[in-house]
């Protein structure tokens, strides 16, 4: 079986080379017939990759442990559901899920490709072939998955436990759905650079790919976090590390993008911006690969390095965004715009949107390779940690917030600042009032960070609102009204209020969250503000693979008993390693943490880690909110509509071929 | 135009510095104080009580672990720590890197203690001297104070049983 899966991946390669380099011919020589080999050849290779990974993924259904890969990621004892995500939980399996992704992207946009001109479906994907060419060859030649072993050890290491958890499950395909989709916008690119036809249509043509993928990577980042807050135990969300800030960049670029196609499409201006954007959000995506499995930094996620593979991504990267960026340098200028942007304007605020989100991008990356860079000027050792992110992210986030309230009062074009100011003045007058208030009547507090969160907050807020409320308040038929805003409009107004949540949630979890580190026999209780945490003791308990210490702790507010919760401390024996499982009682008010610490003495004594963490719910919300409003975005109609219309181009190409 | 060219030109930086680093790999290439003594320090201990140098180090083979409260490597290696130190009986000494005492002491209490003695680093500076990329390390030291071997990234115990165990028997820190 896993030969078949093997086997698959090198016709797959094949498959992939003749995507590459024919349809470039093609292109050349004005060949049809050669052009349209982009199509099958996406959809041949989509359907070997999917064959590969069915073989690997049913070697771990089968405990199939003579498969290397097997062996070392899972073990008899591994629920189904973990077997099958184990496929993912390390560095070869990630990458065939990555290929398998990309095959699935390109098979996607082969779907549509009739919507397409032909020259420039077959340049799109051609270039998705070539991409992919480059990681068929490097998991064949350093990371093959199906690399047997003898003797068949008698069963497996298993899978790291930390790993064994339902945020795991979703997180890995969702980030790599979102890092692996951006190469669509990247194809785009060079698409549009190659042909020099960069206008109105290319945009709506690459509008709906980036949504997708950004709302992918939006998901898969906030299921990251989600995780992280479960199961590292101690309460934290989000930490810095190179590991996560390899997909924050992406995430930042890709922002940047979305809004800058908004313009090119409105427009018709930004268009150099806009595409060298598309090609710096995937540059970031390989850069992330690049860090996350050579192992020039040190982080928690890394993958087990092997030189080689490091060498050979930097081969990778230098020749695809190398190519990419002279291909940008030696045609970009040609790609006139349209039209001077003033900078009190809607594409105005949007490009200084865009300074913001890549900025902070940058920002992100130089803390982020800093440590190197030090390193490799002889300047000594350092790390980077959070206090240096925090300091630098934050206060860029700050403009973007007040900006994203008032992008509905902003015409295109041209606008007055003194207008747009005079028309939020209600919108101001509450978010100030609210700033004031809500610090106060949530947590008994007047502080000014408090106070400046909350006034961001409810003014994206509101603001986010106002493009809707503007479009039915003039109506006489408000449901009508309401029912033909365009799901494009409902996408924006849903991503922007997520970001409002989250700016309430972060601004709260981080001031007010309440830590306290306890020592409790069974019976004892400490106490959170009105909350009595009482402490039941342990029991032993046995999953499926591991033994755990089970603990009861039963909450009360003000005497009445609201929530019993059971942290967990477990062993995998496998892997001889400790696990903690917090136990969170939640709502959107507040979140109440516990996670068992260590047992301490003999008399059934536990260090306990209690959080009371207010509003913590509206990060992820927030997050959740954003994807969201990606999904409807993306599936706005306008995007949809034009199938039905004949693409003259399209139909003269059928004609031709035929 | 020269602007459209910027994009390529950082690229090259990056990619120099990229190709750079896989030379440096934290993981692969030793630390150039192995066999030699241990570099000087002469730091307050986490309760500011007494002052700590190598030479309360020397007689009896330590490890020595670079870590902080806001690492969250440390974090991962900790359950190892403990195990080293409770069913070994390892002596190892803590080396608070870059944080503050109080956050220290609120990390220790809720993890665990697996430290006999621990050094508070407040500035980095030992950090610095001792060569640490980025925390967590651990070095292991002989009895008369050199430096044996230096683990990057979180103790596993794969690498105590393979690396550092056999340097730990009186016979094999010669």
């Amino acid at each position: 079986m896993a030969e078949i899966g093997h086997f698959a991946l090198i016709l797959a390669l094949g498959v992939a080379i003749a995507q590459a380099v024919l349809p470039v011919i093609g292109y050349v020589r004005r060949d049809q017939r050669w052009l349209a080999i982009g199509v099958s050849g996406a959809q041949t290779q989509f359907a070997l990759i999917v064959l590969a990974y069915g073989a690997l993924s049913l070697a771990f259904v089968y405990n199939d442990f003579s498969l290397v890969y097997v062996a070392s990621n899972s073990h008899s004892a591994l629920p189904l559901i973990y077997r099958l995500s184990a496929v993912w939980g390390a560095h070869e399996g990630s990458l065939l899920l990555w290929v398998l992704m990309l095959t699935g992207w390109g098979f996607a946009v082969s779907l549509s490709s009739r919507r397409l001109p032909s020259d420039i479906a077959a340049l799109v994907l051609a270039t998705m072939g070539s991409i992919s060419v480059g990681f068929l060859l490097f998991m064949l030649f350093t990371s093959n998955p199906f690399e047997r072993q003898f003797p068949v050890p008698a069963d497996g290491r298993d899978l790291n436990p930390l790993l064994q958890d339902p945020g795991l499950i979703i997180h890995p395909p969702m980030l790599y759905m979102g890092y692996v989709g951006f190469s669509v916008a990247f194809s785009f690119a060079i698409a549009a650079l190659v042909t020099g036809k960069l206008d109105l249509a290319w945009a709506r043509w690459t509008r709906p790919w980036t949504t997708t993928a950004w709302l992918f990577l939006t998901m898969g980042i906030t299921l990251g976090s989600w995780w992280a807050y479960n199961e590292l135990g101690w309460g934290g969300w989000w930490f810095w590390d190179p590991v996560e800030n390899a997909s924050f960049m992406p995430w930042l670029v890709g922002t940047a993008l979305i809004h800058s196609l908004a313009v090119t499409e409105k427009r018709g201006v930004l268009k150099s911006w806009t595409v060298l954007l598309a090609i710096l959000a995937f540059a970031l995506s390989l850069l992330g690969t690049f860090l996350v499995r050579s192992g020039v930094l040190v982080s928690v996620h890394a993958f087990a390095t092997d030189p080689a593979r490091g060498v050979f991504i930097l081969a990778f990267l230098t020749l695809v965004l190398g190519s990419a960026l002279l291909l940008y340098a030696w045609r970009a200028p040609k790609l006139v715009s349209d039209g001077a942007v003033e900078l009190m304007s809607r594409e105005g605020l949007l490009l200084l949107n865009n300074v913001f989100l890549v900025a902070a991008a940058a920002a992100v990356l130089i803390g982020t390779l800093y440590p190197l860079v030090i390193d490799a000027l002889g300047l000594g050792k350092i790390s980077v940690g959070p206090p240096y992110f925090n300091a630098i992210f934050l206060p860029l986030m700050m403009p973007l917030a007040v900006l994203v309230g008032m992008s509905a009062k902003v015409g295109w074009k041209r606008a007055r600042l003194r207008d747009a100011l005079w028309s939020m003045r209600w919108v101001g007058l509450t978010s100030l009032i609210c700033a004031v208030l809500l610090p106060f009547v949530l947590e008994r507090s007047w502080a000014w960070l408090a106070m400046f969160g909350t006034l961001l907050a409810v003014w994206v807020m509101i603001g986010s609102l106002l493009d809707v409320i503007h479009r039915v308040r003039s109506k006489r038929d408000r449901w009508a009204a309401l029912r033909s805003v365009p799901l494009g409009t409902w996408g924006m107004t849903m991503a922007h209020l997520g970001l409002g949540f989250w700016t309430l949630g972060v601004t709260y979890a981080g001031l007010f969250s309440v830590e306290k580190d306890v020592r409790l026999g069974p019976g004892q209780s400490a106490e959170i503000g009105a909350y009595t945490f009482t402490f039941q003791g342990t029991q032993h308990s046995e999953g499926a693979n591991y033994r755990a210490d089970l603990g009861t702790v039963i909450v009360e507010r003000n005497g009445r008993p609201i929530a019993t919760l059971h942290p967990e401390k477990r062993l995998y024996p496998s892997q001889g390693s400790v696990m903690t499982e917090s136990a969170v009682d939640h709502n959107p008010r507040r979140d109440l943490y516990v996670a068992l610490g260590e047992p301490i003495g003999e008399s059934g004594e536990w260090a306990l880690r209690l959080y009371y963490k207010p509003f913590m719910r509206m990060v992820w919300f927030g997050g959740l909110m954003m994807f969201l409003g990606g999904i409807a975005a993306a599936s706005d109609r306008r995007y949809r509509l034009e199938r039905r219309v004949p693409n003259p181009v399209a139909a003269a190409a059928t004609q031709a071929a035929t | 135009m020269l602007r459209f060219a910027i994009p390529v030109v950082v690229l090259v930086g990056l990619l120099a510095l990229l190709g750079y680093g896989l030379k440096l790999d934290p993981r692969e290439v030793p630390s150039p104080l192995i066999g030699k003594m241990a570099p000087a320090f002469d730091l307050p201990d986490l309760a500011g009580t007494v002052r700590v140098t190598p030479l309360d180090l020397q007689g009896r083979p330590v490890l020595v672990n670079f870590f902080a409260s806001w690492c969250a490597g440390c974090q991962v290696e900790h359950p190892v720590l403990m195990k080293l130190a409770r069913e070994y009986g390892v002596e190892i000494v803590g080396m608070d890197y870059k944080d503050t005492p109080e956050a220290a002491q609120q990390w220790l209490a809720r993890h665990g203690n697996p430290y006999r003695s621990l050094v508070a680093d407040q500035q980095g500076q030992a950090g610095l001297d001792w060569g640490v990329y980025g925390v967590p390390e651990t070095f292991v030291l002989s009895a008369d104070g050199r430096v044996l071997y230096k683990q990057i990234g979180p103790m596993t115990e794969q690498a105590w049983r393979e690396k550092i165990a056999p340097l730990m028997t009186p016979g094999g820190a010669s």
